[in-house]
């Protein structure tokens, strides 16, 4: 079987930037939207759902001769579950705060549509290594936009960024920012951010 | 005699934006001159922080945006003064300058500028400041002549009518004199900017079911941001429904869901929340169909 060369550096770069699951994608909003309330939950968010996208897209590329098309979504769902589950424990047993934080949000990772989307979209159909490079670039991608929502967050609603005070005393917190609403403005305005940047880009590349 | 040969319209009235928005500026003078007299000259402070801010605020996005500079039309003094007037007198100057820029940028620009804004941006601009600094946006009214008065909001005390209707209670700048907010809303009807049907529903639907659930209509009416938000922010051209019949309804919701908030809600006041819900409503009001189109049949009745 002739296995499609596959330029490796893209597929990492098309998660991160390219296709970047929140900001392009609008992927998994409802992480996105309701861990972000401080930098560190973001990142441990982030880097929950990359384990998982990394496991269950290897796992589910190796597969993908064995699997039946017709239930695939099951066999998917199974996968991911494993996967979730194996980082649920990991993580109460050595971030019990973390754990407690992300609460809910974390088994919940077994329906986040990036899992999910990555699995049917990329790692059903392609070769092993280039799956787990789509994973990592997929979850670092997701990564970055939470810790960067959660640091905006975080810095406004609190005055810190991964619990460091930059602010001072004397600051007078956003409490909104911390609350849901607050999420949707910060996510509203990046989104719109990064997308007249792009159109820009795409413009003067015209 | 020259006669003028021209298409339509023969007859040009002379209301442009500015004009309008004039009007509503001066029929708000009295209620900030109420509000000097009671609060001090402290409290201009707040309101022209927000004023210059709001301004400034369209002045840079459009001049950023290389748009038409449109800070001429009065239309971000307008949001300025509303929202100075619906804070506490000891509001700090930075939480104004946040207030405006917010109303201003996010609320009104950001959605396409004047006429396409689906809230109205000073009253947004207020739920954000005190859903961010509660503290700051619930208290400080202690100010002027109140020194011995501790209650954040008139809602919670027991004032007399007189008082209430004179202004002499604690509550933001601009909505504690009743008489003035009422010459305010009686210049604004005869200059005919604003037309008399959503305000006196708003307080006669709230006064009504007021008065069902136990409380005393003309107290309903008379306190809290009631009479302010009915007059000035109910009214908003842009974030009320087009036909009169959506009118009448939206009107109503602003009543129904004030008296609710305050009765049952854990918030004391809820004028700012039941406007900016039934903002939302607006487009949805539109939707009730006024008058049977003439030779327009329902599909769904000739279906069966």
């Amino acid at each position: 079987m002739s296995e499609k060369k596959m330029n490796l550096g893209k597929v990492f770069m098309n998660g991160v930037i390219t296709e970047n699951p929140t900001f392009r994608l609008v992927l998994g909003t409802c992480p996105t939207l309701a861990v972000t309330t401080s930098a560190i939950n973001g990142l441990g968010m982030g880097a929950a759902a990359t384990f998982v996208l990394l496991g269950s897209n290897i796992v589910i590329s190796a597969l993908r001769k064995v699997i039946p098309d017709k239930v695939r979504i099951p066999s998917f769902i199974v996968v991911i579950c494993m996967f979730v589950t194996i980082i649920q424990l990991v993580m109460q047993a050595y971030l019990p705060s973390l754990y407690e934080s992300l609460g809910i949000f974390l088994p919940l990772i077994v329906v986040n549509c990036i899992i999910l989307g990555r699995a049917e979209a990329f790692a059903s159909k392609n070769p092993v290594v280039a799956s787990a490079v789509d994973g990592v670039g997929m979850g670092l991608g997701f990564t970055l936009a939470l810790t960067l929502i959660g640091c905006i967050r975080e810095l406004a609603g609190n005055g810190s960024v991964f619990g460091i005070n930059l602010l001072g005393t004397s600051y007078q917190p956003m409490l909104l920012m911390i609350l849901p609403a607050g999420g949707f403005l910060v996510f509203g305005l990046l989104l719109g951010i990064i997308n007249s940047l792009t159109n820009r880009k795409k413009e003067g590349a015209k | 005699m020259s006669l003028i040969l021209s298409s339509a319209p023969h007859v040009r009235a002379k209301d442009n934006t500015q004009r309008l928005m004039l009007n509503v500026i001066i029929s708000l003078l009295p209620c900030l001159i109420a509000g000097v007299y009671y609060f001090g000259f402290a409290c201009l402070i707040p309101v022209c922080v927000s004023v210059v801010s709001a301004v400034a605020a369209e002045f840079c996005w459009q001049k950023l945006g290389h748009k038409k500079i449109r800070i001429y039309d009065l239309s971000a003094v307008v949001t300025g003064l509303l929202l100075g007037l619906i804070v506490p007198p000891s509001a700090p100057w930075w939480m104004m300058v946040i207030g405006s820029v917010f109303a201003i940028i996010v609320v009104k620009q950001l959605f396409g500028g004047i006429g396409d804004n689906f809230l109205n941006p000073a009253l947004a601009a207020r739920a954000v400041l005190l859903a961010s600094w509660p503290a700051l946006m619930t208290s400080g009214y202690n100010v002027g002549k109140f020194d011995a008065v501790t209650t954040p909001t008139p809602l919670l005390s027991s004032a007399s009518l007189m008082d209430l209707l004179l202004g002499n209670v604690t509550g933001a700048i601009g909505e504690t004199c009743k008489i003035a907010i009422l010459l305010g809303f009686l210049y604004l009807l005869i200059t005919k900017t604003i037309r008399w049907e959503i305000p006196v529903i708003t307080l006669a639907s709230a006064a009504l079911l007021g008065w069902l659930l136990g409380t005393d209509p003309l107290t309903t009416v008379l306190s809290g941001g009631l009479l302010f938000g009915a007059v000035y922010m109910a009214t908003d051209y842009v974030t009320t429904p087009m036909n009169s019949l959506a009118r009448y309804l939206y009107a109503v919701g602003i009543g129904v869901i004030v008296v609710l908030i305050r009765k049952y809600g854990s918030y004391p006041e809820g004028v700012t929340y039941a406007i900016l819900l039934m903002n939302i409503a607006a487009t949805l009001f539109d939707r009730i169909p006024v008058q049977r189109i003439y030779g327009h049949t329902n599909a769904k009745k000739e279906g069966k």
